[in-house]
């Protein structure tokens, strides 16, 4: 007798949301290589799009596996159009000047680090030992943005004007990563994962204080824009994954 | 360039125990960012357990037109290598 085992849907969507973040993030961080204002910071921004890829390929793996229809991590990154993709619109976002990576970042940064500790005590095994290993990288990365957020917000006139304007456009972006949807109460629920809203506030009160280092002035009422947990994205994915997507579309199969 | 970040010499140590052992070097700001970037560009490869970064401004080296008047006169003293003593063999390896 076989009982067909169904796909526990919210669990795949948290291990998409998270593999997808890592993984657009890195696209977009990526795309920096060979073009930062200085060798250094653009061999610590190839590792950190590096740490965010290897952090994809796990959760994406994790992912396939409780779909339960055989596809890999590879077949989730390369053949899903924008409407499958669930990260978050603020990873999408562009390039922009310096200021906008960064600022970018650690914003992501600043949510991403407390989600994985978190993750790390998730009844799912699967998902805690993911986490745990993401955690040391994520850990690193605030570090990293953080510092760099403080300096430059603190430094020039310049540097600073130019993470005002940052922080002004992708402000409004941070907010979804802690809004919780159906799936975030579900899976909240069942200790897979942590209360969004909780995870939001402990972030919410460490921008603020780094903000304030940082002589910046996070915007007071933002309308939160969101949509991207749930396969809503905006303009800019479609390019990034025509980009990332172009080989295995124009060679299926093709590997080296 | 006026506005270049100060160069860095950076050693790092490659297992407990061991020396730290010059590397290479890196621009930063500050000794803060010289590990963080130390960090990045020359540890990517598990390379190191800890870092040491100094400014390259603050070594104070030998000049290589010294060379002969430093390191030529030990060349011929072979009685300072302990080589003419003999090593009771229950001392085992020194």
């Amino acid at each position: 007798m076989t009982t067909a085992i169904k796909t526990d849907t919210a669990l795949f969507d948290l291990a998409l949301r998270m593999g997808d973040n890592a993984l657009i993030l890195a696209q977009r961080v990526g795309a920096w290589c060979g073009h930062a204002p200085a060798l250094e910071e653009d061999i610590a921004l190839a590792n950190v799009a590096l740490d965010l890829i290897g952090q994809a390929k796990m959760w994406l793996s994790l992912a396939g596996e409780i779909e339960g229809k055989g596809r890999s991590a590879d077949d989730l990154a390369f053949l899903r159009d924008a409407r499958q993709y669930r990260n978050a619109l603020l990873v999408e976002q562009p390039n922009g000047d310096f200021a906008h990576t960064l600022m970018r970042q650690f914003l992501f940064d600043a949510w991403h680090h407390p989600m994985l500790v978190a993750l790390k005590s998730s009844a799912d095994k699967r998902v805690a030992d993911i986490a745990g290993k993401a955690e040391k990288e994520a850990r690193y990365h605030l570090e990293r943005s953080e510092d760099l957020i403080i300096r430059l917000g603190d430094g020039t006139e310049e540097s600073r004007q130019r993470m005002q304007t940052a922080l002004g456009a992708l402000y409004p972006f941070a907010g979804e990563l802690s809004a919780a949807d159906a799936v975030d109460a579900d899976l909240a629920a069942r200790k897979i994962a942590p209360d969004l809203g909780d995870i939001g506030k402990g972030c919410a009160a460490y921008l603020k204080g780094v903000f304030a280092d940082a002589t910046l002035n996070a915007p007071e009422s933002a309308a939160v824009r969101k949509g991207g947990k749930q396969g809503l994205h905006s303009e800019h994915l479609g390019y990034i994954l025509a980009d990332m997507q172009f080989l295995q579309r124009a060679y299926p199969g093709a590997t080296w | 360039m006026k506005n270049e970040w100060p160069l860095w010499e950076v050693f790092i140590r490659g297992q407990h125990g061991l020396a730290h052992r010059h590397v290479g070097s890196l621009h930063a700001p500050d000794a803060e960012m010289a590990v963080k970037n130390a960090r990045d560009v020359y540890t990517r490869r598990n390379e190191g357990v800890s870092i040491w970064v100094v400014k390259a401004i603050d070594i104070t080296a030998s000049a290589p037109g010294d060379k002969e008047p430093l390191f030529d006169p030990s060349n011929a003293k072979i009685y300072r290598h302990p080589t003419f003593y003999d090593i009771p063999e229950e001392v085992g390896h020194m």
